[in-house]
């Protein structure tokens, strides 16, 4: 897997802090502060205290109260705002590094499509949709295109951030090409598919920096929410003065500010936007990139995963995993005589049956001086090695057994029988002639992949095997791996059945791939996650794209999604359930000098009526900072079903939220009391 | 407190508990339209009205029907208060009703509030009451529970785009449940002592212990006694309410009231199991409603119990606690939970006066109001609150497990939450405003009997039952003032239809969704711990905002008083 991304940005880099901070003023206008009504509403009254401080400053009134009031207010405001710019930072650095990427190249414009002696030279951004560009060994790719002609080697690194080159053609599967890239040789002639501003590194770093940050679905209904609290508890604040002229009170502008801003959820209303930018960020720190928030979110709904067998369940190649002898050898001679048959043999498989036999029966022979590799040929079916006179082979049994004079015992054509019906391949031994026995190659399963499978029944997620292998194959893998379902002998439009059929019963799907073929089936989930190796049909029908290409991927971004939303979830429950502690914080204290009975409420011991308010609004602020690094980084996602899950976090974030405040303003009051401050 | 009393507690929960599942089996039965003993009856009522029972309506074709006959009911009450001068069965010649008095009783009557402006005794003829209140009594309930059978069919499948027949709800809701319990439960109450006379009878004249003579308003008060528990209605044929011996016999008659009261409410989710047959789902409503409510009765019971402070300490006060208030024959328990029932349901009956109740006793029967009528709430009020509060936690925490946030297989998305925000909205504006702007107006703090913080709750007791349409009052508020009279009367109105009609949206918009199946991913809402999150839910989101307002008034008078300061 590649890391150019993924690069690891402190959570407290420097540069960003930095930069942040300033922006976090830049983003105290209330123009677009009114997009956050929480925090617009704290900008509102902490304007008003402050204008009731200056009064009071001026008229030489106790002003002091009033002033740290309003300061504390401002920067409830600007922690909040602080916490989305560290986010937007951490998506701008990101950006940055791909912006590199996008130089000014000058673009081989082809006048006549046949004639790729006939260009002209024009810059980049001058490239309309429907384009042909000649790119030659050493060009930049101007846009994102589709290969006309040609064959290149194309280094990808710049969005990838994989070095090592790859073959791009015309035709099939492998030919589209992304702006920003280099061909390393040879040449392509390209038609651009994209205007400019809206290839792929261009959306790619709009949607890093959360320039193109729209709201989700989700957190549009979790902004109204938060803004009907906000009305509701405003009601509340601004009644109390009626309730209080009734009660001979008049309650100062500041104490109902701070009531006000410790009731309302300025916790989450502070956090949201950076939750939202840093879940769109752990994907990209991922490789992954999402078209939209709204696949982000979508994903953590996901039922359904839709996994194509090999690379994703099964390493992409057959493996060794046995040798049966015939009566009257042994296994370990078996094992020798494969290995020998394969020292010659490069591909995976040859590997694989030397790695198996080195490491149960310590084979440990080195190709001889004078071996002589024999091939395996499409004729003979067969491979092996020929030195000092002896010959051993390996290949497909048919063949191999054609070669012997007489027919197998038994035991071997049971073991044959048996490999077959397992969904294995078998692969017959001779040497010198003489039937040996017969090796097992197995689709391997990944290891740990059962696990993370069951990780995701619990989570309700059900995992569909797709395999063009025939149904005993795939019945024998998907029982190996422990999918749910499977579909053998899958045709693109058995994909594309298989998910309208799931979407039927209510359920979201995701899915990945990477062939022209497959971009119906990608567009019809909900969920699409295209390699970035793939076709430019592919990656256009996909809401994601997968820069590394591996489609094992689709768990993970899964569990971001999930992720995403718990963190959501999470700020939200904690940010209201605060509200209690608080309402014992300042209930007593605003109304104690009315009632002096009620200094029983004050259940906290908090020293003086000024000190228990602002120790509620010092702790309302602060606990915004506390929580950026877990808004930014997430709650931690656990398979351990919904019903844990929701009982292990509520009892974190709801409890906690109940008592945490409780000991953090008893705590404020106690330092505020050490130095004296209104106590 | 007593064990006997603890017990009394424990009886009235068992007994209502325990009905609730058959009733909830056969409102379900009568939702569904499997119950039709009188389907000649119903069929012909049908024809006469020229209903086509067969139509399937949309929300909004639902919201419209029932609000357009709310209207017209109204306007009908209206007019016969107005006229019951000139209409029979006004043996004592009462005079019409001031139209700002007949504006707030008629909207308290369509409302399902029954909260009482009017002396019943001087200010309603007996025709009055029984064609205009008690009919009102009948069919504020059937619309309400009707209301509840649309917000539980949204539940019942995917993309559908009916919400059953308003009309055709109506008809099987009277026709099969409240007026049969009532004939019963009416005879029940004749058996026991209630009067129910032709409403042509004046008066019975008594003559007292010390020698007077005194006159007593007679009709037929037995069945609207009993229709006014059954349909969480509250409306008196007496203006003391469940307190007077005509409307309560006695200890047995007040247990049977107790029940009728709570009876529907309970019975309501459990028959919202049945519908989305998934019964368990159900349940967890119930008792999250029932938690709710038995804290209320055993809290009220003990501030009660413990009696007042200030008599203890002169010595004054009986071994049995605070009895100022009470009727003699039923004590504290029975008379705590009758009004915590009647607080925790919108109905509003009172067998004994909260005014006189400890401040902190006081406060419980008004937080139950605030917390918006679930526990079990007003008939079909209180099931369809208790699912905007069901929708409100899936949303806060549901997103918690992973999953955006859905409730019985709905998508729970913006629109639903603008909707059940706006409705918790509009009720916490009349409370709040109401009750604060009032205290502001010199008219306000005359209609208050007492100063200090008990006059507060008087007024945040007032709106805070006008607009969550219980109907009850702390005795004390003289409400019958222009600012009261129309401003409370306003408050019913919106805090019944500017809240039910939202929902009535909320349901149409997820009845069009598709109903997702559950998974093991899915967050679960029928064990214990959704029970504890929606009670959460129901007090942060429900209750929270009228906290502050609640310290000036009960909590305040509370501490106050055991400082030796009264009011």
């Amino acid at each position: 897997m590649t890391t150019a991304n993924a690069e690891v940005i402190s959570l407290f880099d420097r540069d960003i802090i930095s930069r942040a901070t300033l922006d976090a003023f830049s983003k105290l206008n209330p123009v677009t502060l009114a997009r956050n009504p929480v925090i617009f509403v704290t900008e509102v009254v902490a304007l008003m205290t402050s204008v009731v401080g200056v009064e009071d400053l001026i008229h030489g009134s106790g002003a002091a109260f009033p002033i740290v009031i309003a300061l504390w207010l401002w920067l409830t405001v600007l922690f909040a705002t602080f916490a989305e710019a560290v986010a937007e930072g951490r998506g701008r650095a990101r950006a940055e590094s791909m912006k590199r990427a996008r130089s000014d190249t000058m673009a081989k414009l082809m006048i006549d499509a046949k004639d790729r002696k006939k260009v002209t030279l024009t810059a980049a951004p001058d490239l309309r949709k429907g384009d042909l560009v000649l790119v030659e060994t050493g060009d930049i790719m101007p846009s994102d295109g589709e290969i006309i002609e040609g064959v290149a080697s194309v280094n990808e690194s710049a969005i990838t951030g994989e070095s090592a080159p790859v073959v791009r053609e015309a035709g099939g599967d492998r030919s589209a090409v992304t702006g920003g890239t280099q061909v390393v040789s040879d040449w392509l002639v390209v038609r651009i598919t994209a205007d400019p501003g809206s290839t792929f590194l261009d959306r790619m770093i709009a949607l890093v920096e959360g320039a193109e940050r729209r709201k989700t679905p989700n957190e549009i209904a979790l902004n109204i929410l938060l803004a009907g609290l906000t009305l509701i508890f405003l009601l509340a604040v601004v009644t109390l003065i009626g309730f209080g002229k009734y009660s001979s009170t008049n309650f100062s502008i500041p104490v109902l500010a701070a009531l006000l801003v410790c009731l309302i959820p300025t916790t989450i209303g502070g956090l949201l936007s950076a939750i939202g930018i840093a879940g769109m960020d752990r994907l990209i720190r991922f490789n992954v990139v999402a078209t939209s928030g709204r696949a982000v979110e979508a994903a953590g709904d996901v039922d359904a995963l839709l996994l194509d067998k090999t690379g994703t369940i099964t390493f992409g190649n057959r493996m060794a995993s046995g040798f049966f002898p015939v009566p009257g050898v042994t296994e370990s001679d078996l094992a020798e005589a494969s290995a020998i048959a394969s020292l010659g043999d490069e591909t995976p498989e040859g590997r694989s049956i030397v790695t198996l036999a080195r490491d149960r029966f310590q084979f440990a022979q080195d190709m001889p001086a004078n071996a002589e590799v024999i091939p395996f040929s499409a004729n003979t079916r067969m491979s092996g090695l020929d030195f000092d006179g002896k010959s051993y082979r390996k290949g497909a049994v048919d063949s191999v057994l054609k070669t012997l004079p007489q027919a197998p015992d038994t035991q071997f054509t049971e073991a044959v029988a048996r490999i077959g019906r397992a969904g294995s391949t078998p692969l017959a031994v001779t040497a010198n002639g003489r039937l040996l026995g017969v090796i097992e190659l197995k689709d391997i399963v990944k290891p740990g992949i059962r696990e993370r499978f069951a990780a995701l029944r619990k989570m309700g997620i059900r995992t569909v095997m797709v395999t063009g292998d025939n149904r005993i194959t795939a019945a024998a893998i998907a029982a190996e791996a422990g999918v749910d379902d499977y579909i053998a002998e899958a045709t693109p439009q058995d994909k594309l059945d298989y998910i309208r059929k799931v979407q039927a019963e209510g359920r979201l799907v995701a899915m990945c791939g990477d062939g022209t073929n497959d971009a119906p089936a990608l567009a019809q989930a909900d969920v699409g996650v295209a390699m970035q190796t793939g076709t430019q049909a592919a990656r256009e029908a996909g809401n994601m794209v997968d820069l590394d290409s591996d489609p094992t991927k689709l768990i993970e971004v899964v569990e971001i999604g999930k992720q995403l939303l718990i963190t959501r979830g999470a700020l939200t429950t904690f940010s209201i359930a605060n509200d209690i502690s608080k309402y014992f914080a300042i209930l007593p204290a605003i109304f104690v000098a009315t009632y002096p009975q009620l200094e029983i409420l004050n259940i906290m011991q908090l020293k003086t009526p000024e000190s228990a308010i602002l120790s509620a609004v010092i702790f309302n602020a602060l606990i915004i900072v506390v929580l950026v690094p877990l808004a930014l980084r997430g709650v931690k996602f656990r398979a351990i079903g919904a019903a844990a899950l929701l009982r292990r976090n509520l009892l974190i974030y709801g409890l906690g939220g109940i008592i945490a405040p409780f000991a953090g303003i008893k705590a404020i009051d106690m330092a505020l009391s050490v130095f004296h401050v209104f106590s | 407190m007593t064990i006997q009393g603890l017990l009394y507690i424990a009886l009235v929960f068992a007994l209502v508990l325990g009905s609730a599942f058959p009733m909830g089996r056969y409102l379900a039965a009568i939702f569904e339209g499997r119950v039709k003993y009188f389907s000649a009856l119903e069929n012909g009522f049908y024809k006469l009205a020229g209903v086509d029972p067969n139509r399937a309506m949309r929300w909004q074709d639902y919201a419209v029907t029932l609000l357009l006959l709310s209207v017209i009911h109204f306007l009908l009450l209206y007019a016969i208060l107005r006229l019951q001068f000139y209409l029979p069965y006004n043996p004592q010649g009462i005079a019409g009703m001031s139209p700002r008095l007949a504006f707030n009783t008629a909207a308290s009557f369509t409302t399902n509030t029954n909260w009482q402006a009017y002396v019943p005794e001087a200010q309603i003829s007996n025709g009055a009451q029984m064609l205009g209140l008690a009919v009102h009594m009948f069919i504020s309930a059937a619309a309400g529970i009707a209301a509840a059978a649309a917000v539980m069919r949204a539940f019942t499948g995917s993309g559908l785009k009916s919400l059953g027949n308003f009309y055709v709800d109506l008809t099987r809701i009277s026709l099969y449940l409240l007026i049969p319990v009532t004939i019963i439960a009416g005879a029940l109450l004749v058996i026991a002592g209630s009067p129910q006379l032709f409403p042509n009878v004046p008066f019975a004249t008594a003559h007292t212990l010390d020698a007077g003579s005194q006159t007593i308003a007679m009709g037929p008060v037995a069945f609207q006694e009993a229709i006014k528990e059954f349909g969480t209605n509250g409306g008196g044929w007496y203006n003391a309410n469940s307190a007077h011996p005509f409307e309560n016999p006695n200890a047995w008659t007040n247990l049977l009231e107790n029940w009728l009261d709570l009876v529907i409410g309970f019975g309501l989710p459990i028959a919202f199991g049945f519908m989305i047959k998934d019964k368990k789902q159900g349940r967890a409503l119930m008792y999250a409603m029932a938690i709710i409510l038995a804290l209320g009765c055993v809290g009220t019971y003990a501030a009660e119990a413990a009696g007042n402070p200030l008599h203890i300490a002169a010595g004054l006060s009986a071994s049995d606690g605070n009895m100022e208030g009470k009727e003699v024959r039923f004590g504290i328990p029975a008379s705590t939970t009758f009004n915590v029932a009647a607080t925790g349901t919108s109905t509003g009956a009172v067998d004994s006066f909260t005014d006189s109740y400890m401040p902190l006793a006081g406060s419980i029967p008004i937080f139950l109001m605030q917390l918006g009528e679930v526990t079990p709430g007003g008939v079909g009020s209180g099931f369809y609150t208790i699912i905007v509060f069901a929708l409100l936690s899936v949303f806060v925490a549901g997103l918690m497990v992973g999953r955006t946030p859905e409730y019985l297989g709905k998508k729970v998305q913006a629109k639903e939450i603008k909707l059940a925000m706006l409705g918790v909205l509009i009720l916490t504006v009349f409370i709040l405003a109401g009750a604060g702007f009032s205290l502001m107006t010199a008219s306000g703090v005359g209609s208050l009997a007492n100063g200090g913080p008990h006059g507060l709750s008087e007024m945040l007791y007032a709106w805070t039952s006008a607009t969550e349409n219980n109907g009850s009052a702390m005795a004390g508020l003289s409400a019958d003032t222009p600012l009261l009279d129309f401003g409370l009367g306003s408050a019913m109105l919106f805090g019944r239809f500017a809240f039910m009609i939202p929902i009535l949206a909320i349901a149409g918009s997820l009845a069009a969704k598709p109903k997702l199946p559950a998974s093991a991913g899915t967050f679960p809402t029928d064990g214990p711990l959704f029970i504890g999150l929606l009670i959460g839910v129901i007090i942060i989101l429900g209750g929270l905002q009228y906290l502050p307002a609640d310290t000036l008034g009960p909590l305040a008078d509370h501490f106050l008083l055991y400082s030796g300061k009264t009011f």
